[in-house]
């Protein structure tokens, strides 16, 4: 008995260990992570219908058939069973034909893309509710969240309120990054010139990490972020005193924020540029900058032609950016040619460049 | 540091006494070793007085086996360094908590954890396999060197001179910050300015060559050169499966030459395939990049698969069961495997339909893998099992194997791989699947094919040692991984806040030991080996009683393999041979024509190489002149008409008489 004391004593850490363990891919705290966890544990039981077997037949099999053991079967020509042929090929395909039904609708259901339709296991969607806008930046290295309906901006902080659809739009300034609350909802890239959506919804309030889930370069391992699920109440009161604390992001405090820094201190603003997001998914927040829309409505008339050439220092983007010691040489070509009126006419839907602040 | 003139310039492009990094105290020390240990060895071979012995039987060899040979030892030696690198890692990821920093800055660490995956997939899988598929399929198939024996020894050389280069960037500059895959934008010149990636792309571009000309090699000397009788269906498994990837690697390597091509385009010439200017498209990059990448897992699988099919067999004394449903799953497989990359990326945001086309093709592989696993399982049962080294690393393959193959799966589920992807789950999915199967099945073949290779056994006890160190080791240092992965942990990350994670980074790391030990009894079994190879001295080239007809001929076989053509009439030949009473021809021997040893390869490696350092560091006019003198040396090279022998018969007869008396004192 005491002999086996500390035996026991030393399993203590292990189970603590486990315990203790705060598995927030198993535990969320949004809808969308919880059903994406029903999926991780069900498509794990299906699975483990053959894996199970497979594992405890080698171990049986390697035991039985043991060269010493003389009392086992041994039937060295023994090499085909259609039956069993059958039965090994059908076994794994009917585990894939149901685990593929269930990746089909999982997946439509479950689209980042594909606005919500519940609130969470119990309650549908509330006909009158609004979803949270939110557009997500990722910097070098440290994120930018602006609330167009509210008209403010925080970096490394983020607020939601419980129970309310949040629609994320999520791009990047120079480099892939991915966008992940793992309580919230699953990880989706933030790309430069590309914008990706995420629908999702915290249904407890509590603080949560996020952070980026795609290397991104040297600060990479500090572009983490505060996600704060809280009360409908709460969270009018953290947007109050986002307002308050005054400061304006506009242009060219984008391009301050946007330089490489790392371990940004947690920052506010009270008032956002109309139309910064949009200007920073088309790679323009700098005034001289084409944006890309414009460029892509110009290549799909047929372009300019050699006169294109001209343009082209205003579409560069990336060497201004460059992430080396010796500053970049800033070159722009001033003289413009002349543009139809028609090439460069902005669709309908185009948002409010200029500098309008709310 | 004052301007440097243009001369200076235009005699060592952008490589400056600053490139050394004589500042970093963890790469001096790790010079100093290295530079110790190279000196001893080459003290070693000149008191052995083996220059000549090495450079004219081994880096000038054009035979098949002393090729194979050759490239198990650049994975060995690549084996130590990429260990070294995850070492590094796991220290720096058990201690950088909160106010500590760990001992790498970020930007020490972030080329580790690239080189970490570069060169264990590139520079000792791919090596490993290839060294397997080299020795063993012409023995096989019953030929007498592959179909291109030149291009062979070349093949090896170019992979060898992409792996100096690696290696090189530890000393000379840096290696790569992006990550093993370097996706731009952050490879572009504009985030990654560095001569890294630099190193990156023409380490790669240099070994992707030999690659695929190994590939073809292979493949025609599978296609052209098997003896007369073995139909297709008659091959052996390890040949078919070698015979797959081969020609996985031909239809893949171009696509990763052309996609490593535009990004150098985009880093030297300014253009912009995958830039953020001027409409360039980096998600053009991610997915020819893994149009290449995806295959390249199952070019690393299935030879291995194949070894398993051969050990199985040979040590349940067993017919393989199911042989056609497992030539049909490899070709299932070889397809498929190109129907699955966008897996790798469900979270860029492709739409559901296509998530799901993608996730289900990828369960649909599971189904011919899943039947592959059913076979050996049957192939056991029934069996009489003996459990020597080979065996066991085939089991522990399969209790390991299909752990990873489920957790695969499951990644492939989109939903799941939203909050699983880039995360230390995905990290130990892919560790359980290149350690249980192409690592296990490596060192199962190591040790099945080693006494052809040497003629003596490998030493039973080192090699357990080793064995169940790499299969605890294994299983304690990645179970960890999966844990924090759940915690929703993500790779790539070099300092961490959360304080209740450490423990278990520290698992992780004191059990990553334990691999290192199994690396260590390896080393140790071989050495062993060596030492005691009198008492390990198998002399009837046949020691586990096989079954292919690599073990018809003597141990270490001849150089030219056999000295008839055996013919074939079943599968399993040479147990077929055996049981048919077959009595092995003890005269009248004829010449035999062989191809000859040559420099070549090894010299127009070495000019690549010296044009791939060129480049990185844009010295333009050496680059000018090592590209001339390689085309010059390859146009040369043609002219070579010098290029065979015949062995006389006297030569053929003296060794096969050798063998005779050896056979007779066995009493075989």
């Amino acid at each position: 008995m005491s002999a086996r004391f500390p035996l026991r004593l030393s399993l203590l850490p292990p189970i603590a260990l486990l315990a203790g363990c705060q598995a927030v891919v198993l535990q969320p705290s949004g809808d969308i992570a919880a059903q994406q966890r029903d999926l991780v544990v069900a498509s794990t039981v299906l699975m483990l219908l053959v894996i199970v077997p497979v594992m405890v037949l080698t171990a049986v099999f390697a035991w039985r058939y043991r060269a010493g053991n003389r009392d086992a079967a041994y039937d060295p020509e023994w090499s085909h069973s259609t039956q069993l042929e059958l039965a090994i090929w059908a076994a794994p395909l009917l585990i894939v034909i149901a685990l593929g039904a269930l990746t089909w609708i999982g997946t439509h259901t479950l689209d980042p893309f594909r606005p919500l339709s519940r609130i969470d296991a119990s309650r549908g969607l509330p006909a009158e509710v609004k979803p949270l806008k939110v557009q997500v930046v990722a910097l070098d290295w440290k994120w930018l969240f602006i609330y167009p309906d509210h008209g403010i901006a925080s970096v490394g902080e983020m607020a939601a309120p419980v129970d309310v659809p949040i629609e994320f739009d999520i791009t990047a300034s120079t480099v892939m990054n991915a966008f992940f609350v793992p309580a919230l909802a699953g990880q989706i890239y933030a790309m430069p010139g590309m914008q990706t959506k995420l629908h999702a919804v915290i249904n407890r309030a509590g603080d949560y990490e996020g952070f980026s889930a795609n290397y991104s370069g040297e600060g990479f391992s500090d572009m983490r972020f505060r996600f704060a699920g809280m009360s409908a109440a709460d969270f009018d009161r953290w947007a109050a005193s986002v307002k308050r604390a005054g400061g304006t992001l506009d242009r060219a405090e984008y391009l301050r924020l946007e330089k490489p820094s790392v371990r940004e201190p947690v920052r506010h603003y009270a008032r956002v540029t109309e139309g910064l997001f949009d200007a920073v998914v088309n790679l323009c927040v700098e005034p001289s900058k084409m944006c890309m829309r414009d460029m892509m409505a110009i290549d799909a008339r047929g372009g300019l032609g050699l006169a294109g050439i001209y343009n082209v220092s205003r579409l560069a983007y990336d060497q201004p950016r460059a992430r080396s010691a010796a500053p970049a040489r800033e070159e722009y070509v001033t003289a413009l040619c002349a543009v139809g009126p028609e090439a460069t006419a902005a669709p309908a839907d185009a948002p409010l460049y200029g500098f309008a602040v709310r | 540091m004052q301007e440097r003139s243009d001369l200076m310039q235009a005699l060592f492009g952008r490589l400056t006494l600053d490139a050394i990094p004589y500042h970093e105290p963890i790469l001096v020390w790790t010079f100093v070793a290295a530079a110790a240990l190279g000196m001893a060895l080459l003290a070693y071979i000149q008191k052995k007085r083996a220059w000549g012995t090495l450079w004219n039987d081994w880096f000038c060899s054009i035979d098949h086996k002393k090729i194979g040979v050759m490239y198990m030892v650049l994975g060995i030696v690549m084996l130590l360094r990429g260990f070294a690198d995850a070492m590094m890692m796991r220290a720096q990821q058990a201690i950088a908590f909160g106010d500590a920093t760990g001992y790498l800055p970020p930007h020490h660490y972030d080329q580790i954890f690239t080189a970490h995956g570069v060169i264990m997939i590139f520079f000792v899988a791919m090596p490993f396999v290839t060294g397997l598929m080299n020795y063993v399929v012409p023995l096989q198939i019953g030929a007498r060197d592959v179909a291109f024996p030149f291009l062979n020894n070349f093949s090896f050389w170019m992979t060898t001179a992409g792996a100096v280069l690696v290696m090189l960037s530890l000393f000379v500059g840096e290696f790569a910050t992006t990550g093993w895959l370097a996706y731009p934008p952050l490879s572009s010149i504009a985030y990654s300015p560095g001569v890294g990636v630099d190193y990156y792309i023409w380490a790669l571009q240099i070994a992707g060559v030999g690659t695929l000309l190994s590939g073809v090699n292979l493949i025609v000397t599978i296609v052209k050169m098997r003896a007369p009788g073995m139909t297709l269906m008659k091959m052996p498994v390890f040949t078919w499966t070698a015979l797959c990837t081969n020609v996985l690697i031909v239809a893949a390597f171009p696509v990763l030459t052309a996609v490593l091509a535009l990004l150098s385009l985009d880093r030297y010439l300014g253009t912009a395939f995958f830039t953020n200017d001027f409409g360039g498209n980096a998600m053009m990059y991610v997915n020819l990049i893994w149009i290449w990448g995806h295959p390249e897992v199952y070019i690393l699988i299935l030879p291995i698969f194949g070894v398993f099919s051969e050990v199985v067999s040979t040590f349940c004394g067993k017919r393989l069961f199911g042989y056609a449903s497992m030539v049909y799953a490899t070709v299932v497989i070889t397809i498929l495997s190109y129907l699955v990359w966008l897996h790798h990326f469900f979270t860029m945001g492709s739409g559901a339909s296509v998530n799901s086309f993608f996730g289900i093709t990828t369960m649909i592989i599971s189904i011919p893998t899943g039947a592959k696993m059913f076979n050996w399982l049957f192939t056991m049962y029934r069996g009489r099992i003996r459990f020597e080294l080979p065996m066991l690393w085939t089991l522990g393959f399969m209790l390991t194997f299909v752990v990873g193959g489920m957790t695969g799966v499951l990644l492939a589920v989109p939903p799941a791989d939203f909050v699983l992807h880039n995360s230390l789950f995905l990290i130990a999915h892919f560790h359980n699947v290149i350690i249980g199967g192409v690592v296990f099945g490596v060192f199962a073949g190591i040790n099945y094919w080693f006494p052809k290779v040497a003629g003596f056994k490998l030493d039973e006890f080192w090699g357990k040692v080793s064995f169940w160190c790499w299969l605890v080791g294994f299983w304690v240092a990645f179970m960890p991984l999966y844990v924090l992965g759940l915690m929703g942990v993500t790779r790539r990350v070099s300092h961490f806040e959360d304080a209740s994670l450490q423990i278990w980074f520290q698992i992780a790391a004191v059990c990553a030991v334990l691999i290192g030990l199994g690396i260590l009894a390896f080393l140790v079994q071989i050495f062993v080996s060596i030492r005691r190879r009198e008492r390990l001295r198998d002399a009837t080239g046949d020691p586990w009683n096989g079954r292919t007809l690599e073990w018809s001929t003597a141990s270490p076989p001849p150089a030219y393999n056999f000295a008839f053509t055996p013919r074939v009439h079943e599968q399993d030949a040479w147990f077929d041979m055996k049981q048919r009473g077959y009595r092995r021809p003890v005269a009248g021997f004829v010449p035999i024509h062989m191809p000859k040893n040559t420099a070549a390869g090894i010299v127009l490696a070495g000019i690549s190489l010296v044009c791939g350092f060129a480049l990185i560091w844009h010295i333009g006019w050496l680059a000018a002149a090592s590209f001339v003198g390689l085309v010059a040396g390859a146009i040369a090279h043609t002219f070579n008409y010098d290029r065979d022998c015949h062995i006389p018969a006297e030569v053929v007869t003296r060794s096969e008489d050798r063998r005779t008396r050896q056979l007779a004192a066995t009493g075989a």
